[in-house]
């Protein structure tokens, strides 16, 4: 018996695989990505009657050919010695499609064993699959399996051991009606795919020159197939002169006949096919209605946006007050620890403060994300692409930016890893791209602060109006990008709409946990970073270690920055200042202005009063005040942002591009804003 | 008649899939091929419609819609 046997389980997308390989392997999961390629590889252990087993989960895809990322890394690796055994996933409910690709991997010639996965789906349907002659006609075992209620999952690991070793396909029983073979050879009792005579001709004289050339080669069959449909692979990595045989693609035609086999598998194992009128069809009538389909979308996510800030900020009211004691036990203790005032100020006002503040995020973000993973699993993410498409698809954008776009107006963050839902790589890029120009909460303390300190009465109106110029600058940016390259990439909406279904507890977790493990790994590493690189800058001058932040480098930087930034009315070094310590984050503008001023509790009737008149004094007036919202609207997001669209884009240049390109229109809508300001 | 003109619940056999080849593979891949079967489930919209293929449903964009060509089939 082998050590370990490799398993690669494949499938269709949302054929229910990433549940199946979920439930063999927990949670603990090596993700990495495939050599090359920004396509997830997934690896898991399982241990079955004392046998261990390597899972690979490669990605879901429809078709082997060679067109897509995922479909040869896929290939690759199935052809490789990586994988043992291939474990398909079927999506039972969805016999006719997903068999498709099960035609291709018997093909292919290594062990497969079917996992027929939603069968309550088809037995709440009132149909039956005949499970006897469905490996009758295909000649590999299939198992039924339920990856939701974790049944079957024994007897799918029983068929992989067993069938790993033993994998001669047995002698196929098929009836092919009405079908007689002038055919030399009768492959029906060797192969389950068998095509009409013209193709099959074809293939055995290709299948000779092979032979001759490269008698090597393990599975031929295969490879005389894939040179019939000139695949660009196989026909670049094993030439062959096959002038007269292969006189055209004979793609299509394989394609079709695979499917007509497929008709003729269905029709003999599928019983009760026409069943009731089917209960997605009727909730589609309604959630994808001409009329009522946006609203309905808007407002379920009104409705996750309400939980996400009022759930999340009761949670994150607790978190902070946490923090305080966090921070309060720790400066008392450094205290009478009598560790130097340096490096107390370091973990209290630099990492507890910085990497805390980060952290009382994570109520809005585990809430955000449970509503989102409750949306997706049923089925509906699909759907709102669909609802979405003819207003995105004006601005250039694909139906499902959508999503991302109204999550920035809660956090950057979760929005920009919402933006992986994108199939495109240039979608992906111009969601992430304007995603921060949606005013997100941390800033809003910012705006409160100064409309109120500077416009009165009027402030709740200036407040709004900083969402409209956030969506305004949004929308035009994504406009005018698509205007830039539209002409060769046209969007073009295809997207598979699964069956609605009942939300897996399971899979809900694992989803929300992946996000929060990504998202407290960052706190821990990236954020932690900065959060002593703010410190320091704020904290060392030339002179070393200062108290006094005027005398540090942030202040000296901020100082040399002035003629900058004076045509944008923001020409002061406290400002500056403020503005770079909020990289860190948004809300730090508005504590790092008291510090800077020395002013405390801003935030009350007595201390915006001195603050105004502080200001007042150096000449920072209504319009200066409008032109810095403007500016904290627009420039870079925090550092938690700035490392996600990192490791999102997986590239420094684009990550730079965009804070560049941020930067600048920041500073541009300012001196705008101001100058016009000014004329009033 | 193209995709984009076909009615709510009346089925079609596909005539061509005039569309760049990337495209074209992947509607293949999903067995929307010439000669197959589709049936137009909610196309009231003006851009993108719904329709079911070899037992999928699916959305697919206004410029997909337009670019293939059907006739309809009799229903008995």
């Amino acid at each position: 018996m082998k050590e370990t046997i490799n398993v690669g389980f494949i499938g269709n997308p949302n054929c229910g695989k990433t549940t199946l390989f979920n439930a063999f392997t927990g949670a603990n999961l090596k993700v990495a990505n495939w050599p090359g390629v920004t396509v997830e590889k997934k690896e898991g252990k399982a241990v079955f009657e004392g046998q261990d087993f390597k899972l690979i989960d490669l990605p879901g895809i429809y078709s082997l050919s060679s067109y897509t990322m995922e479909e040869t890394v896929s290939r690759e690796c199935i052809m490789s010695d990586e994988v043992d055994i291939i474990v398909d996933v079927i999506d039972a409910s969805c016999l006719e499609r997903n068999l498709y690709l099960t035609l291709q991997l018997i093909e292919l010639g290594k062990p497969v064993v079917l996992a027929l996965n939603m069968m309550d789906i088809v037995e709440e349907r009132g149909m039956e699959i005949d499970l006897h002659r469905l490996p009758e006609m295909l000649g590999v075992p299939a198992i039924p399996v339920s990856a939701r209620k974790k049944t079957g999952l024994s007897i799918l690991m029983h068929a992989v051991a067993h069938h790993s070793q033993y994998a001669k396909q047995g002698p196929f029983i098929h009836h092919h009606t009405g079908k007689s073979s002038l055919h030399k050879h009768n492959h029906h009792e060797e192969f389950a795919m068998v095509y009409e005579d013209y193709i099959e001709d074809k293939i055995d004289v290709i299948m000779g020159k092979l032979a001759e050339k490269y008698p090597d080669i393990p599975n031929q069959r295969w490879h005389a197939i894939k040179l019939l449909e000139i695949d660009k692979q196989v026909t670049e990595n094993h030439p062959l002169d096959l002038q007269d045989i292969v006189d055209r693609s004979y793609e299509k035609d394989i394609i079709n006949q695979k499917y007509d086999f497929i008709e003729e598998v269905i029709d003999e194992i599928l019983v009760n096919k026409s069943a009731k009128e089917e209960s997605t069809d009727k909730i589609d009538g309604l959630l994808t209605h001409r009329w009522f389909g946006l609203p309905i979308f808007l407002g379920i996510m009104a409705l996750v946006f309400f939980l996400t800030f009022t759930i999340g900020d009761w949670l994150k009211g607790y978190f902070e007050i946490a923090l305080e004691q966090i921070s309060g036990l720790a400066s008392g203790g450094l205290t009478a620890l009598r560790v130097s005032p340096m490096l107390r100020s370091l973990i209290v006002d630099g990492i507890i403060s910085g990497v805390g503040g980060i952290l009382t995020f994570l109520p809005n973000i585990f809430i955000l994300f449970l509503a989102l993973a409750l949306l997706e699993d049923s089925g509906y993410m699909a759907r709102v692409a669909f609802v979405m498409d003819d207003i995105m698809s004006r601005l250039g954008l694909s139906g499902r930016a959508f999503l991302p776009l109204l999550i920035g107006f809660g956090c950057s963050v979760p929005a920009i890893m919402a933006s992986r839902a994108l199939e495109h790589p240039k979608d992906r890029f111009k969601t992430i791209l304007v995603t921060p120009f949606m005013s997100c909460s941390a800033r809003l303390p910012i705006y409160v602060l100064f409309s109120s300190m500077f416009f009165g009465k009027y402030a709740m109106i200036v407040c709004y109006s900083m969402y409209l110029l956030g969506i305004a600058v949004a929308i035009t940016t994504a406009y005018i990008l698509s205007k830039i390259d539209g002409s060769k990439a046209k969007h073009a909406l295809l997207i598979e709409l699964p069956e609605y279904k009942s939300p897996n507890a399971r899979t809900i977790f694992i989803y929300v946990w992946e996000k929060i493990k990504d998202y407290l790994t960052k706190a821990g590493t990236v954020i932690f970073v900065a959060s002593v690189i703010m410190w320091a800058l704020l904290n060392f001058g030339p002179g070393g270690y200062v108290t006094d932040i005027s005398q540090s480098f942030g202040s000296l930087a901020g100082k040399a920055l002035v003629p900058l930034f004076r045509p944008a009315g923001l020409g002061y070094w406290q400002i500056i200042v403020a503005l770079i310590a909020g990289i860190a984050a948004k809300e730090v503008v508005v504590s790092s202005c008291s510090v800077l001023f020395g002013i405390r509790n801003i935030t009350t009737a007595g201390g915006m009063n001195a603050m105004v008149a502080t200001l007042g004094s150096i000449g920072f007036g209504a319009a200066n005040a409008y032109a810095l919202m403007v500016f904290c609207l627009l420039y870079v997001p925090c550092t938690a942002a700035i490392a996600t669209i990192h490791r999102e884009l997986k590239s420094w240049k684009q990550t730079i591009g965009i804070l560049f390109f941020q930067i600048l229109t920041a500073w541009g809508m300012s001196v705008i804003v101001y100058q016009i300001g000014l004329l009033f | 008649m193209t995709l984009k003109q076909g009615k709510n619940h009346l089925t079609y056999r596909v005539e061509s899939i005039n569309i760049e080849l990337q495209l074209e593979r992947r509607l293949e891949a999903l067995g929307l091929t010439e000669g197959s079967l589709i049936t137009v489930l909610n196309n009231d919209k003006k851009g993108s419609l719904t329709a079911k293929f070899r037992g999928a449903r699916f959305a697919l964009g206004r410029r997909i819609a337009d670019r293939i060509t059907v006739t309809e089939v009799q229903q008995s």
